[in-house]
């Protein structure tokens, strides 16, 4: 056993975990965290997509041990308040879920596409980002219209943090 | 994934030192091959040496005619570079390519060349650019580094620590992805240094990267796609797969090989 600690969602947790223990186990079967999904545990889907240290990542093919001292941002991390995140409303407001089973990574994700190309996306832009996402549901259409209006609605929020260098 | 246990040194000397000391040790990287190999059970390291401690490894430096890359810089870091983007935009481009953007997120330049898949991007940018491939022990010309099917010349204990890129006069890259993983099916980096061209083929030869002797000799003449014509690259040695049989493959290194010359003299 190894101890780590780390931030997630703004807290402060600290646990014993097997040295082969991945983020995303930490966060769901730890710290019952259980909006991050894993879809298909090979790197493919991005249903398990998280911010560490501000950037999206695979939290599936992440060690829990690596991420020592960062900070994780997940799905349950987002509203604020008692507020959905704008994306969150876009996702709703759009109709960009069926089962909603990839939702979490892609709005983890959609985020992280606007901290990088900004408020303005185009379909081609978006479509391009979500490569490593992977709706079974969708179609992508609405999905696509969601991101598109959730990185507008994200203009005048919070400046979006920069990932740590 | 098979248990082992965890280290995670925070400088190279203590990695160094962690490699020689414990048994059956894999270093740790971005992870994006290396786990994924693990849970399948391909890999079961009894030692895990955790590089993303060590802060000295990763960073992008302009040093006279080259761009100096470390380690451990993720491929989202070169992809946005602004030295990279200035000095070799052809390898910005390559950087962006690489699978999804999370995969760039996490995966490095070190663990990419140490890993050589066949068809992975970074060694054909290491061949075509004549790139030194930096270690904790000594320097190595990417063309003695990739020794052929996921097979470098790295020997035991020895850690990637930079790879040094010289700045092409011309350059591009030029990648027929899988559609479903990314990796390329056939990749083509062209560059041109002085008198001197290089072609580079990735995603396609069964042993790895490799050069194409016939287009660099017709390039050296004149650097034009027009050059390019009527040049057939034999399908002996070419991948065939489910994705794309040696015929093919060969066929998509010509196009993507007068792409990359049209994109690197700007006529795209
Ligand atoms: C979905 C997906 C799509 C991908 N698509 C592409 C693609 O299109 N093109 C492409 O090129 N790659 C692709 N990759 C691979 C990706 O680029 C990997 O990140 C990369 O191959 C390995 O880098 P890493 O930092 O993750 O290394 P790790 O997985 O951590 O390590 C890989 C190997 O290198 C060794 N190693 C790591 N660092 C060093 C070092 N400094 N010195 C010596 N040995 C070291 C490790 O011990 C291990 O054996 C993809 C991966 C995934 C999961
Ligand atoms: S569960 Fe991580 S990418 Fe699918
Ligand atoms: S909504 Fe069902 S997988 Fe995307």
């Amino acid at each position: 056993m190894a101890t780590v600690s780390m931030t997630v969602n703004g807290k402060h947790v600290s646990a014993d975990v097997e040295p082969r223990t991945l983020l995303v186990q930490f966060l769901r079967e730890h710290l019952r965290l259980t909006g991050t999904h894993v879809g298909c545990d090979t790197s493919q889907c991005g249903a398990c997509v998280v911010h560490l240290d501000g950037r999206a990542v695979k939290s599936c093919t992440t060690l829990a041990l690596t991420c020592d001292g960062a900070e994780v941002v997940t799905i349950e991390g987002l509203a604020k308040d008692g507020r959905l995140h704008p994306m969150q409303e876009a996702f709703r407001d759009n109709h960009g879920l069926q089962c909603g089973f990839c939702t979490p990574g892609m709005i983890m994700s959609a985020i992280d596409i606007v901290r990088r190309k900004g408020h303005d996306l185009d379909e081609h832009t978006i479509r391009e980002e979500l490569e490593g996402n992977i709706c079974r549901c969708t179609g992508y259409h609405n999905i696509v219209r969601a991101v598109a209006a959730g990185a507008q609605a994200m203009k005048g929020g919070e400046p979006l943090k920069k990932a740590a260098e | 994934m098979y248990a082992f246990d965890y280290h995670r040194p925070k400088s190279l000397r203590q990695a160094v030192n962690l490699l020689a000391k414990v048994e059956d040790a894999k270093l740790l990287a971005g992870g994006h091959t290396l786990l994924p190999t693990m849970k399948q059970r391909l890999a079961a390291p009894a030692n895990i040496i955790d590089l993303n401690g060590i802060a000295e490894l990763a960073g992008i430096e302009r040093k006279g005619r080259a761009v100096v890359i470390g380690a451990m810089t993720r491929h989202a870091d070169v992809a946005e570079s602004p030295i990279v983007q200035e000095a070799i935009p052809a390898l910005a481009e390559l950087a962006d390519q690489i699978g999804d953007p999370q995969v760039r997120n996490r995966g490095t330049i070190g663990g990419s060349i140490a890993n050589n898949d066949p068809a992975a991007d970074y060694p054909a940018a290491c061949i075509a650019l004549g790139a030194t491939i930096i270690t904790n022990k000594r320097k190595v010309p990417a063309e003695e580094f990739f020794t052929g099917l996921f097979e470098t010349a790295l020997e035991e204990g020895e850690i990637i620590t930079r790879v040094s890129f010289p700045l092409p006069s011309k350059a591009a890259y030029m990648k027929f992805p899988n559609p479903a993983s990314r990796y390329a099916l056939v990749g083509v980096f062209v560059a041109k240094r002085g008198a001197e061209v290089r072609v580079a083929v990735t995603g396609a030869g069964a042993d790895g990267v490799f050069r194409v002797g016939a287009m660099e000799e017709a390039l050296k003449a004149r650097f034009s796609p027009k050059s390019l014509e009527g040049i057939k690259v034999p399908s002996k040695g070419l991948n065939s797969d489910i994705h794309a049989d040696a015929d093919y493959r060969a066929h998509l290194i010509g196009v993507m090989a007068r792409r990359a010359v049209a994109n690197a003299t700007g006529k795209a």
